[in-house]
Parts: C-alpha cells; sequence; structure tokens
C-alpha cells in the first residue's frame, strides 16, 4: 500500500533520513519506533508531503505521491503537537475541516465518545493539553481514510481516553484500514501493534511482529527488547 | 481574517479621511496630505501584518497543510487574505469620507482614485515581500526585524542614497538614472506617479522636466503601472516556489 525506497533527508548538516527503504501492506497497524531524534516523525511528514525529501520516491497506492495533493484525502493525519488557531472555538475548527473534505464525517459520534460536549463553543486557546489531543482525535478519525497516521497519540489523554482510542483504533483496524502510529509508551505497542518498524540512524533497523522481535532479541519483554536493540547499535 | 486590527486600521483611514478633508477644505491639499501618509503608512502596515499574519497562523497552515489541498492554493488563499482586506481598508476608510465630501461631482476623482490604486499596489507588494521574509525566515524576531529593515530601507535609507548620489555625480547627466533608479523602489515610483499626476511636478525642477515628459504621457503612465505590476507579481511568484519547497 505504501511504498518507501531510497529515501534521503538533510535538514542542514544534519542527516534525519538516510537512504530509507519501507513496505507497508494493506490492514493493520504498524508502529514506527525508535529513539528520539530519529526520524519518526520526518518519516511520516515525507509521507504526508509536509517535508519535501532531498531524494528517493514514497508511493501510496502504487501511485507516486511527492508534489501530489489530491491523495491526503485518503488518508488521515494525527500530528504530535495539536496546535491550533487560538482563537477559532472547537465547533468552528470542526466545522472547518469538515469543509475541507468532500467527504462524509461522523464528528458527533466521537465528541460524544471522548465526551466534547461541554468544550465545543470554548476556544481553543483556552483548552488543557489533554483536551486539545481529544479535539486533534476527532479530527483525525471523524474521516473514513483508507489509511490513518498517528504521531504519538497518547500524548495527555488520561486512562478513560486511552481506553476510548484503543477501542477506536481496534475498530479501524477491523475495517481492514492501515494506521501507523509513533509512541514511547511501549505497553501500547505490546498490546496494539502487528508489526513493528524500528528506525535508527535514518534507517530502518528492524521490522517484523512483536514476536520476532521478541525472539531476536531473547527478551519477552518488549520495552527491554527496544532498549536492546538501541544499545546493541552503540555498543 | 478574524483580525479586529483590519477594523482599526478602517477606522484610522476613516478618522484621518475625515479630518483632513475638514481641516483643509481643499480636495486636492487633501489627497497630497493623504499621498505623503498612504506611501509611507500602508508599506509599513501591510509588512507588519503579512509578517505578522504569517507567524500567528503558522500552526493553522500545518493543519492545512495535512489537509487535501494544494501548497499553492494554501499561500495564495492567505496573501489574498491579508492583501484584500488591507486594501479594502484602505479604500473604504478613505472612499466614505471623500465621498461624503462630494467627490464625485469634482474633478479631483481621477487623482484621488489613482492614489486608492497606488496605495492597494503597496498593500500586494509589500504583504508579497513580508510574506517572502517570514517564509524564509524561521525565527519570528529576526523575520520582523528583516521585514521592518526593508521597509525601512525602501522607504528611507534608498531616497538617501538616490539623493547622496545625485549630489556627488553632479557633473554627469543623470536623468536616465534617476529613472531608472525610481523604478527599483515602488515607494519612489508611487509617489513620482502621483506627483506628477497632481500637476505639481514643477517643484521638482530640471529633472522634473524629465520625469514629467517620461511619467507625465499615457506611456509613462502604463509602464510605470506595469513596473508596479511587476514589484507586485514577482515576490507573489517567488513565495509560490519558496512555499513548493519548504519544510514543515
Amino acid at each position: 500500500m505504501i511504498e518507501i525506497n531510497n529515501l534521503h533527508k538533510k535538514f542542514g548538516k544534519l542527516t534525519v533520513l538516510d537512504g530509507l527503504d519501507l513496505e507497508i501492506s494493506k490492514g493493520g497497524i504498524f508502529a514506527v519506533l525508535g529513539p528520539n531524534g530519529s526520524g519518526k516523525t520526518t518519516l511520516l511528514k515525507c509521507l504526508l508531503g509536509m517535508v519535501i525529501p532531498n531524494k528517493g520516491t514514497i508511493s501510496y497506492n502504487n501511485e507516486n505521491v511527492l508534489k501530489k495533493w489530491e491523495y491526503r484525502n485518503n488518508l488521515n493525519y494525527l500530528p504530535q503537537i495539536a496546535n491550533f488557531p487560538a482563537n477559532l472555538s472547537v465547533i468552528e475548527l470542526i466545522k472547518m475541516v469538515k469543509n475541507l473534505r468532500p467527504k462524509e464525517s461522523n464528528e458527533q459520534e466521537l465528541i460524544d465518545l471522548f465526551d466534547l460536549n461541554p468544550f465545543l463553543n470554548k476556544k481553543l486557546g483556552n483548552l488543557s493539553g489533554g483536551t486539545k489531543q481529544k479535539v486533534n482525535l476527532v479530527l483525525t478519525f471523524m474521516f473514513d481514510s483508507d489509511l490513518i497516521i498517528l504521531d504519538e497519540p497518547t500524548t495527555g489523554l488520561d486512562p478513560i481516553a486511552l481506553i476510548h482510542l484503543k477501542e477506536l483504533i481496534e475498530k479501524e483496524k477491523a475495517k481492514g484500514k492501515t494506521i501507523l502510529i509513533t509512541t514511547h509508551i511501549m505497553s501500547f505497542v505490546d498490546e496494539m501493534a502487528d508489526e513493528i518498524v524500528f528506525l535508527l540512524d535514518g534507517k530502518i533497523y528492524f521490522k517484523g511482529s512483536v514476536e520476532a522481535l521478541k525472539t531476536q532479541t531473547n527478551n519477552t519483554n518488549l520495552e527491554h527488547a527496544i532498549a536492546h536493540l538501541i544499545s546493541k547499535q552503540h555498543a | 481574517m478574524r483580525s479586529r486590527w483590519s477594523y482599526v486600521y478602517f477606522m484610522f483611514y476613516l478618522v484621518l479621511g475625515f479630518v483632513l478633508l475638514f481641516l483643509n477644505n481643499d480636495i486636492d491639499k487633501a489627497i497630497i496630505t493623504l499621498m505623503n501618509i498612504i506611501i509611507v503608512l500602508t508599506p509599513l502596515i501591510a509588512t507588519i501584518f503579512g509578517v505578522m499574519y504569517y507567524y500567528n497562523s503558522r500552526e493553522f497552515t500545518e493543519l492545512l497543510l495535512a489537509q487535501p489541498i494544494k501548497r499553492s492554493t494554501i499561500f495564495m488563499g492567505q496573501y489574498l487574505g491579508i492583501a484584500i482586506s488591507l486594501t479594502l481598508s484602505l479604500a473604504l476608510g478613505l472612499g466614505i469620507p471623500f465621498l461624503l465630501y462630494g467627490l464625485s461631482v469634482s474633478i479631483a476623482i481621477f487623482n484621488f482614485s489613482l492614489l486608492l490604486l497606488v496605495g492597494a499596489f503597496l498593500n500586494f507588494i509589500f504583504v508579497a515581500l513580508a510574506y517572502n521574509i517570514a517564509l524564509s525566515t524561521e525565527n519570528k524576531i529576526k523575520g520582523f526585524g528583516y521585514a521592518i529593515l526593508m521597509w525601512l530601507f525602501l522607504a528611507v535609507i534608498y531616497d538617501g542614497v538616490f539623493l547622496i548620489s545625485l549630489v556627488y555625480f553632479n557633473d554627469y547627466p543623470l536623468d536616465n538614472f534617476s529613472l531608472i533608479a525610481t523604478m527599483f523602489n515602488p515607494i519612489d515610483l508611487s509617489r513620482i506617479l502621483i506627483l506628477l499626476k497632481l500637476d505639481i511636478s514643477a517643484l521638482l525642477g530640471y529633472t522634473g522636466a524629465v520625469f514629467q515628459q517620461f511619467f507625465g504621457t499615457n506611456i509613462g503612465m502604463i509602464s510605470s503601472i506595469g513596473v508596479l505590476s511587476l514589484w507586485a507579481i514577482l515576490p507573489v511568484l517567488i513565495i509560490i516556489r519558496k512555499s513548493n519547497k519548504k519544510d514543515f
């Protein structure tokens, strides 16, 4: 479904992606992991067309996506830090984003799920971090798209919202969607992910199921298995 | 643009228009005073608005970038949004008092519309220049600094350098040089365009006569408006090019 070939990206002198190749098949939950600054967000932003790679190709559903924009109608993206214009109210923002996409949306269901009704007329600048993240989730999940990209979706969420989020992700997966997640919460990965993509030094260092990773590193605990991967590289 | 500042700006021009008209009691004089204000102030406000808007809406821009919209559409939308709203503030703010004063029956209407046209050009030019600066400067404070410097350069320093060079190279024929130098500064170009239309070019001396010869004719008028359009179009093209290459 997604094919990335020989992707290079430099920010000034800093090489973030260094000849990355990745193939992601349709359906399932893929966890993109890696130490801080390993290029997870950059990779996702390249896929979204927000960061323009120096070299390489990206295709989505067998179509090249670089310099295109129509394909974004068939993917949902949850940005890492929910920065919204502070002078808009929640409902205005939702309506505005709906206006931008010629698609059916089920925002009311999600608003109820995350208990956002009391906040609908509040300005986004006055919301707490967790509430903003919930708004962010509503905006991401309200459209029906084949690909869902979640960058640190758990940030700031309370336990109830977290449970709802997991249910939501499971539900989308059951519909046969592809979900890309980056996170640092290993228990979340252990519980949700079908496959792990581990980034290190701008390349894919490991790709496979959670089980495969555990057997490869001789660790039953995922957190330790990942730590093992990172430390082995630096040793 | 959900900004109360564009209303404040509108009110400012409205008050300015009324005050000038009723203190002066002479449309032509009021237009000259207005020209002096517009020529300096419009670029300044357009520059500040352009830079401020870009930095303030950065988050929103990022939100939009992840949506199925073309990049150039996003940035052109923002650019036109600011430039048009500023131009509306200017045109309405000055237009209302002048219309109430009975401009439409006087012969000054042509001069007045030229003034508004030039003001609109200056808005579009300086918003575009400011947007370019903001796009290529990640740091807000630096971006503001560069934008203000650009305004200061074009509004004040350029004239100074121009004048010094005129004095210094006094012995050489300078008509063509000054004509060309004027073309390279949209503020000067607008100023001279209006001054000459107002027929006070006698004040400008010999070079003034050369200018009169050039700008006073229809060809001069058309070509200077052409140059102003170039000043507006080129930065916009650069905005599109830059925004297509930028990482967010």
